[in-house]
């Protein structure tokens, strides 16, 4: 099959990537900036060709819980939101999380805090990776940094999210959700018919088959000493998602005497800012983060020992530097450069702060 | 006569439905929901559901409702039980997909998914326990504690002025373009038990005929710790003053007289 090449906006690439990978159902609620994934949803009539529900809720609450019950039964099931929307869904991603359910939540990130602005921002990454909602648990976190990547990594979150049977969740910005680009769509996946699902998922709750017990999805246990049970039983699948599943791009770090760290839309402008900076003799690389939970400590850690110095570059007041100093652990000096409240930065800005920061 | 002479399945004329388990239940004597439990099993085995049935427990004395009864659950965030049925039903259509919940999961915190999950007409049966109190957390004021009715949070009995009036949701269901059945019963005595047992029945049967529309049992019920009465006064206590404000029959059928 000959690859066809389309442009369109990430958010459009969210609805029509899910629909090729046999998603089963999306319930969502519209919010700007991130509205299209279900307006392209319903102009495409998904439920028509491959079966796939597709629902406007009356709420992100609601549009969450729906997602927990579709997850339940073993449906390939997801939602899409932006920040005020994606606070409204902390309860229900912690349930997920507790009953251990597949799913995949799309924030596409606007400025905050409270209502905030519907411009760009990276500010969720505290919300996304050290738990949004109640208790210890994590999410799979994929931060897409191109429009190809949001069609790409909708079929990897679903895979991830069945594999460890744990919900994921594709960190986007309003610049990757809105801006149009090239982009391959993956290729028509059928939904899993109700007999895979059954192989694949025998915890469902798809009816009890009289040769079986009877399936209790559930996140509730009243007993501290089997609840501390499960809660370790997450933690050792978590190990062992951070020890499989860690992704990250290295762009010009071969010989870089300074390393920029960032994702998503932030990453494609240090891109730029590597660059310019070595059109000046600055031999500055890139490290970008795709997966931010597991985060690439290691990968970071080793940078330690080669670079001078690090700026973590995100469109928020200083996240994710937490984790790129943790990585580092003191070796070098770790600096954060930031823009807030729905403002990106240009190229020459991260160059200067470069400059000022780091030198 | 000796006794292995009379147990003998001939002689059978009461059993409890087989996915009714032997776990002892949380319930207090005199609950309502033991009764109601049982009357939700019954109707999936005779209708021969058990194995294309899909539960979905609230937050509330029901959380554990899947301890009791052997058919495939999910147990929902406080409130949220008819989006998840929603999302249930519509992936698997072919299903059973009922919910269970009280007056504060349904009345309160979960009015939003309540009212919608109706208004879209969706094939669900909802069972609605309306003991007027919060069972689980304590005795605390409900949406649906009446005039002067003592709990832990209105220890003076609820007052209009501070509290706000009770909530009779089901009254305004009823009015739903995308509701088919909303009926109010009780549980207190056989006759009661009867007429609950049916309306449950009909209620399945609307989520099963591929018609569409949202079908709510309201069931008024005692709950005597929370009330600190006894079963038996907490019986006629409901008779009394629930009852007045909550009076049972169908408040809508659809599919009647047709």
């Amino acid at each position: 099959m000959s690859e066809e090449v389309m442009l369109m906006k990430g958010n459009e690439a969210i609805a029509h990537a899910a629909i090729r990978c046999g998603c089963d159902g999306y319930f969502g609620y519209p919010i700007t900036p991130q509205s299209e994934v279900m307006e392209t949803l319903m102009e495409v009539e998904p439920w028509k060709t491959t079966g796939m529900v597709v629902l406007q809720a009356e709420s992100e609450v609601s549009s969450i819980n729906m997602v927990y019950g579709g997850a339940a039964t073993g449906k390939k099931v997801m939602t899409s939101s932006s920040s005020p929307g994606v606070s409204l869904m902390q309860e229900g991603i912690s349930y997920l999380a507790g009953a251990e359910l597949p799913a995949l939540i799309v924030n596409v990130m606007r400025g905050g805090p409270g209502l905030g602005t519907i411009q760009p921002s990276q500010s969720d990454y505290f919300q996304t990776c050290k738990g949004g909602g109640h208790g210890d648990y994590r999410l799979i976190a994929l931060a897409p940094a191109s429009v190809q990547e949001m069609a790409d990594f909708v079929g990897l979150a679903f895979d991830l999210a069945f594999k460890y049977r744990n919900p994921a969740i594709i960190l986007a910005d309003g610049v990757i959700g809105q801006m149009m680009e090239k982009v391959v769509l993956p290729d028509f996946k059928p939904r899993r018919t109700d007999e895979e699902i059954e192989k694949q998922c025998p915890w469902a709750a798809t009816g009890r088959k009289m040769s079986r017990k009877n399936n209790i999805i559930t996140s509730l246990e009243l007993k501290p000493e089997v609840m501390e049970q499960n809660n370790l039983r997450f933690q050792a699948k978590y190990k062992q998602i951070e020890e499989n599943e860690v992704r990250y791009e290295e762009i010009l770090c071969d010989d870089a005497e300074y390393l920029l760290v960032a994702f998503g839309c932030s990453a494609r402008i240090c891109q730029k800012a590597c660059e310019m900076a070595r059109e000046e003799g600055i031999k500055l690389g890139l490290l970008r983060p795709i997966t931010l939970w597991p985060f690439p400590t290691k990968a970071i850690a080793s940078y330690a020992n080669k670079v001078k110095a690090m700026l973590s570059v995100e469109l928020n007041a200083g996240q994710m530097v937490e984790d790129v100093r943790l990585a580092v652990n003191g070796k070098v000096p770790v600096e954060h450069y930031g823009r807030l409240g729905g403002i990106v930065f240009t190229p020459d800005e991260i160059v200067n702060a470069v400059k000022t920061k780091l030198m | 006569m000796a006794l292995e002479d009379i147990i003998k399945p001939e002689n059978l004329v009461y059993k409890k439905p087989d996915i009714m388990n032997d776990n002892p239940m949380h319930y207090c004597p005199g609950c309502s929901h033991g009764v109601v439990h049982k009357l939700v099993a019954e109707v999936i085995e005779e209708m021969g559901l058990v194995e294309d049935t899909i539960g979905v427990t609230p937050v509330g004395c029901a959380v554990f409702a899947y301890n009791y009864i052997d058919i495939d659950w999910e147990e929902a965030a406080h409130g949220r039980a008819p989006a998840l049925a929603t999302a249930i039903k519509r992936l698997r259509p072919n299903k059973l997909v009922f919910t269970y919940q009280g007056d504060g999961d349904l009345a309160a915190i979960g009015t939003a998914e309540t009212i919608h999950a109706c208004n879209r007409g969706e094939s669900i049966a909802i069972i609605f326990i309306n003991n007027g109190i919060y069972g689980m957390t304590g005795g605390q004021m409900a949406p649906t504690t009446i005039e002067g009715m003592k709990t832990a949070t209105c220890p003076y009995g609820r007052d209009y002025k501070l509290n706000g009036y009770p909530l009779k949701i089901t009254n305004q269901l009823k009015d739903l373009e995308g509701i088919r059945y909303v009926t109010r019963q009780s549980v207190q005595n056989a006759a009661a038990v009867r007429k609950t047992k049916k309306a449950i029945r009909k209620a399945f049967e609307n989520c099963m005929d591929g018609k569409g529309g949202a079908s709510v049992v309201e069931v008024v019920s005692t709950c005597s710790s929370g009330w600190k009465l006894t079963p038996e006064k907490a019986n006629k206590w409901m008779e009394e003053n629930m009852f007045p404000q909550y009076p049972l029959g169908d408040l809508i059928d659809k599919d009647a007289n047709k």
